[in-house]
């Protein structure tokens, strides 16, 4: 089975990787990137941890294979916090107590950054219908969404 | 948890897809994989090829034809057809149906014709176009053919399309003036698989009764199933409630598949509810 040499474009930088053509798209990004904080949960699509954006829209990246991600703009968790300093999301997070664990929070900081992008005026009934998409193993459901509305009436 | 090792291909035209799909032994077509990357993960599939049909532009597409029907690629995302105008006009079912396919992120990346050619027994999409009397187009080595939706299922998770054919696309007639509809599931988890699901369509004649009535249930059979008695005793009424328990006593006679998980009794309650229900919400949209 040959190889194949890519470019995947995370965060703006360029990574120039050679995988074989079964590399989940997730897998690529922590394995051959170097980039951990996307985290895999149950790499068949049910959880949501591996959550990224890929051309501005949220997915999960165990369910892309890495030779499909060439040519887009992939965003991953690592994109969120410029230096030391967390973005208004990820503070949220940390000021609601939106995480326990903390293993799942890579996956909804970039779930909702795509709802923020999309709507920040986005009703509560579509924020936990959106939210939904993720697991969260120390039921903190109600401090994310607490939290991403902070957000969002921030941004109003 | 990882997929097997597979060769990539990656063809930017049908013709290239379909000389690979001739050529290649133990070949499976990826659209947007939610269903495959799982299967594959799972190891549930072992292909030695994979072909890739993402790269190819005119597999993708929502047009509406002058009848106002649609004609939709086959790799159309889900998430692409949900939020069209046009689909929202003229299959209004779809619309609804589509906001209880999996979660918005396997919704951007799944296609229509992914989830009709898995065909998984409880899936939304291909319910939706049992209701329709949708139409697909399958293309091969020797050009393309259509069919009616009613025989694209052979069985179960098995389309009509063979090792060297793809789905391409299907086409979707326009739903009448006045046309009432309602697409309703059960699943224990909100994005999760439904354990029974029904669409209806109810469309009235020039006298305000139901000229034609289209029921069709998911979870039930191996492919969804289309109950013709029940829409006979719905055809002629004004929906009433009488007319709606004539109806729903069809469902008593129902065999459902069972699971570990499901026992048969369980769905064919399930069917009568939901059903009785999705009458209700069609009747009152009904015009």
């Amino acid at each position: 089975m040959k190889d194949h040499a890519l470019t995947l474009t995370v965060n703006g930088a360029a990574h120039r990787i050679t995988v074989p053509a079964r590399r989940s798209l997730a897998d690529a990004l922590r394995e051959d990137c170097g980039l951990t904080g996307t985290h895999l949960g149950c790499e068949h699509g049910v959880c949501g941890a591996c959550t990224v954006l890929v051309d501005g829209a949220p997915i999960r990246a165990c369910l892309m294979l890495a030779v499909q991600a060439e040519g887009a703009e992939i965003r991953t968790v690592e994109g969120l916090a410029s230096g030391g300093t967390l973005n208004p999301l990820q503070q949220a997070f940390t000021d609601h107590h939106a995480l326990q664990c903390g293993f799942c929070t890579p996956g909804f900081l970039m779930l909702a950054t795509a709802m923020l992008e999309e709507n920040p005026a986005m009703e509560e009934a579509e924020m936990v219908d959106r939210l939904s998409a993720n697991l969260c193993r120390c039921t903190g459901y109600t401090n994310i969404l607490r939290a991403v509305q902070a957000v969002a009436a921030a941004r109003r | 948890m990882k997929a097997p090792a597979f060769e990539y291909h990656d063809p930017t035209t049908l013709a290239e897809a379909i000389a690979l799909l001739c050529r290649l032994e133990n070949a499976r077509p990826l659209a947007g994989g939610q269903s495959l990357m799982p299967m594959l993960n799972m190891r549930f599939v072992q292909p030695d090829h994979v072909v890739d049909l993402n790269r190819i532009a005119e597999l993708s597409g929502i047009r509406v034809l002058p009848d106002g029907a649609l004609e939709i690629g086959a790799m159309t995302r889900q998430r692409d057809i949900e939020r069209d105008a046009r689909v929202a006009q003229a299959c209004p079912l779809m619309v609804e149906a589509l906001a209880q396919v999996g979660h918005r992120q396997t919704r951007n990346r799944g296609t229509i014709g992914g989830s009709l050619c898995h065909m998984d027994p409880a899936a939304e999409l291909p319910l939706v176009c049992a209701a329709v009397d949708a139409v697909v187009r399958i293309a091969g080595p020797g050009g393309e053919r259509e069919i009616p939706f009613a025989e694209f299922p052979l069985g179960y998770m098995t389309p009509a399309v063979g090792p060297d054919e793809l789905l391409v696309g299907l086409h979707v007639p326009a739903a009448p003036k006045g046309q009432g509809h309602a697409f309703l599931e059960f699943a224990r988890r909100h994005g999760d698989f439904a354990i029974v699901a029904v669409a209806v369509l109810l469309d009235p004649g020039p006298d305000g009764r139901v000229a034609r009535a289209s029921v069709a249930l998911g979870g039930v059979g191996p492919a969804p199933l289309r109950l013709a008695e029940a829409e006979a005793l719905l055809r002629g009424t004004a929906v009433e409630d009488d007319a709606i328990a004539r109806a729903l006593a069809t469902t008593a006679s129902l065999d459902p598949m069972e699971d570990a998980l499901v026992p048969g009794w369980y769905r064919r309650h399930l069917a009568g509810v939901l059903l009785g229900r999705a009458l209700g919400i069609a009747r009152e949209r009904m015009a």
